[in-house]
């Protein structure tokens, strides 16, 4: 039997969203199978524990809508970029210089400046700084064409050292190696609580999705992204300066990580440390590749990977195995789905006899 | 005086991972494929040797069989290595994934897999010991040869390390070679360059995609072996590898994509990553270790920067770097 293989045009969306639910299906079999062989419990009531690590109490559900708010708003930052074919893998970094500004504005100026005026100085530092972490690779890239994905890899260990330079520094007490919780008794610096701690991040991220769907819809700019994604030579024959919007557009993608970055410190964590992103800058790559770079879609698929990441580490405590599982768990659902994207892209064509092949 | 007999062995000890996995690297981006998941690679090399040799060790009766104790593990190491770049090629190469992505969740599941073997080997294996300590199978991992003590600094600089180390450098050395002087390096070149035309020319573009980044899974694997078998002296410890398979990635960039030039380089970035530990430190200063660490990637970041600059044609990554090939789409 011979087969080839061509592309397929855009597969009505029903269909598509049917060979997802198999892929995930599939994945999922395969973890329970996994999990009855290394922790001996019925698949079900694993996944029964999942759920409930995720969802089980209201302070779960607070803390995983939390996180998924912080991964979304990290995604929704990247999306941009990758739009325009920039592989910006420099979130990690961007999101930790963006708390490691924070963070500095609470230390410097918090007995210094009356709460409101520090606040909105962390706020214009920490976008700032993030922007700048992303615009120096923008910069390389748009000057001399220097590999992106690689400048800004570096860029996320060059943040990591400064954070563990600035730790040390700052380091309560001495020799402890950490900052521990900044300003615990004056609270100077910590963003206003609305609701809980937990709601904050939830609004923002809610207001960047709606935003940045319709920056990237509706406006010019969006579209300016889409056709240097698509073509650079078009770009430019069409009068589009590919290397402004390159520059733009790291900024604005830099910048909403050092939101996100701003949240964890000032709303979320209150100090910072070297793991305060806890990859997510990596996981927020492929968060934003599944959602197929729709900020809407985008919800769903960071709500799939935090409910995976929270229900397997409370899988991992009850059977007392390791929390990387969720890990584990993670990447087996990732390699699923990135391989079901070929039977959406491509169809297969059995080829009878020799001489019908295209 | 700077302790250089002392420097030079540590250097050399932290550079080999990092030789593993650059050379790896090397090897798979010259097939055109930029695999991120190296450092899971490295991290499933690691633990699937100590995998095999902690149940080796903990069901051998007597002394352990030599043969077996380093076989064993560098057979489990390896397969590992290869299952991960088995799947990287099918879902990039076969299933035309996006690559950054595949690599990412490689990484991910990768060090997801380590760790949590790492942590849960000693239950799931249902074993009364109280850690993964191989010892006695790092003992053999780690063997110098047997004057190496008696021949002073030379000794002690050139000879003082395991057989995996030497390893290393052979395959560095071949590679370069078959790179730059036989047929087959010549058409692995030609497919990372440009497949279309090395497919025009009648070479199998999947199966050189396919060998090159499969060995470089399992020469990058390896690395991980070296670390917790003869560097680590067989402990496994979660996350002590940390990002040295990123920094070997880097290295692919820094030494311009030639493997005896890789050699050099990994032992010279394994002194930028202890280096810290033997510059005079004064005491109420500690946080300035943590900026010489910054160096390894510093220095990367300008190489690449500059050569971007230079714009030598030589210098250049491999042009179909990150782009899947598709015959039907030229």
């Amino acid at each position: 039997m011979k087969f080839h293989i061509s592309k397929r045009d855009a597969l009505p969306w029903q269909k598509s969203l049917f060979v997802h639910v198999v892929a995930i299906l599939l994945a999922v079999g395969l973890i329970a199978v996994l999990c009855m062989t290394l922790t001996g419990q019925d698949p079900l009531s694993v996944f029964e524990s999942i759920f409930s690590g995720a969802f089980g109490t209201t302070r779960r559900s607070w803390v995983t809508l939390q996180e998924l708010s912080i991964m979304l708003i990290i995604a929704l930052a990247l999306t941009p970029a990758f739009k325009m074919q920039f592989w910006n893998i420099g979130g990690e970094g961007q999101v930790l210089i963006g708390s490691l500004t924070a963070a500095s504005c609470m230390i410097t100026l918090g007995d210094k400046l009356p709460n409101a005026a520090v606040i909105i100085i962390m706020i214009i530092a920490s976008i700032a700084a993030g922007a700048f972490w992303g615009f120096v690779p923008a910069l390389f890239k748009a000057l001399w064409n220097t590999n992106e994905t690689l400048s800004t890899l570096m860029m996320n260990y060059i943040a990591t050292q400064l954070v563990a330079f600035f730790t040390i520094v700052w380091e309560v007490p001495k020799g402890s190696g950490k900052i521990g919780i900044i300003n615990s008794d004056t609270m100077a610096g910590w963003l206003p609580q609305i609701v809980n701690q937990h709601f904050l991040p939830i609004v923002v991220a809610l207001l960047c999705t709606a935003s940045l769907f319709v920056y990237l819809k509706y406006t010019k700019h969006g579209y300016e992204i889409t056709v240097v994604g698509e073509s650079q030579n078009t770009a430019r024959y069409v009068g589009i300066k590919v290397e402004k919007v390159v520059i733009r557009t790291m900024l604005l993608s830099g910048g909403m990580c050092g939101l996100a970055g701003l949240l964890l410190t000032g709303g979320i964590n209150h100090t910072v440390t070297t793991t305060i992103a806890g990859g997510m800058g990596f996981t927020a790559v492929m968060v934003s590749w599944l959602a197929k770079f729709n900020p809407i879609t985008m919800v769903f698929t960071s709500l799939l990977i935090v409910f995976m990441d929270r229900g397997a580490s409370e899988v991992a405590t009850s059977c007392g195995l390791n929390e990387s599982f969720s890990d584990i768990m993670t990447g087996i659902i990732l390699f699923f789905i990135i391989g079901c994207e070929f039977f959406i892209r491509y169809k297969i064509n059995r080829t009878k006899k020799s001489g019908k092949e295209a | 005086m700077f302790n250089f007999v002392a420097f030079i062995p540590t250097a050399v000890q932290q550079g080999i991972p990092l030789l593993y996995g650059s050379t790896g690297e090397i090897l798979t981006q010259k097939s055109g494929n930029l695999n991120l998941g190296i450092p899971g690679v490295m991290y499933v090399g690691g633990i699937c040797g100590v995998i095999g040799s902690f149940i080796y060790e903990n069901h051998a009766t007597g002394a352990l069989n030599p043969f077996l104790a380093i076989m064993i593990p560098m057979v489990c190491s390896l397969l590992g290595s290869l299952l991960m770049g088995l799947l990287y090629c099918f879902l990039t190469v076969t299933l035309r994934a996006n690559q950054n992505v595949t690599g990412l969740a490689m990484t991910t599941f990768g060090v997801g897999f380590g760790n949590f073997f790492g942590g849960s080997l000693i239950k799931i294996s249902k074993l009364d010991v109280p850690s993964i300590t191989l010892t006695k199978t790092s003992a053999f991992f780690s063997k110098s040869l047997p004057f190496a003590g008696k021949l002073g600094w030379f000794g002690k600089i050139f000879l003082s390390y395991g057989f995996l180390a030497y390893l290393s450098i052979v395959i560095a050395l071949i590679m370069a070679f078959v790179f730059k002087h036989t047929r087959t390096g010549l058409h692995l070149r030609a497919v990372g360059e440009n497949p279309a035309t090395a497919d025009a020319a009648g070479i199998n573009v999947t199966k050189y995609k396919y060998v090159a980044t499969c060995l470089g899974c399992m020469i990058a694997g390896l690395g991980g072996l070296y670390y917790v078998m003869d560097y680590a002296s067989g402990v496994w410890s979660n996350d002590a590898f940390g990002d040295r398979g990123w920094l070997a990635i880097a290295l692919v960039i820094f030494t311009l994509w030639k493997p005896d030039l890789s050699i050099f380089a990994s032992i010279l970035f394994g002194g930028l990553y202890v280096l810290y530990l033997y510059l005079p430190t004064n005491m109420a200063h500690m946080e300035y270790t943590e900026l010489y660490k910054m160096i390894p990637y510093i220095i990367t970041l300008l190489v690449l920067v500059f050569t971007s600059v230079r714009n030598k044609r030589e210098n250049q990554p491999p042009a179909s770097l990150g782009t899947n090939y598709f015959r039907e789409e030229r």
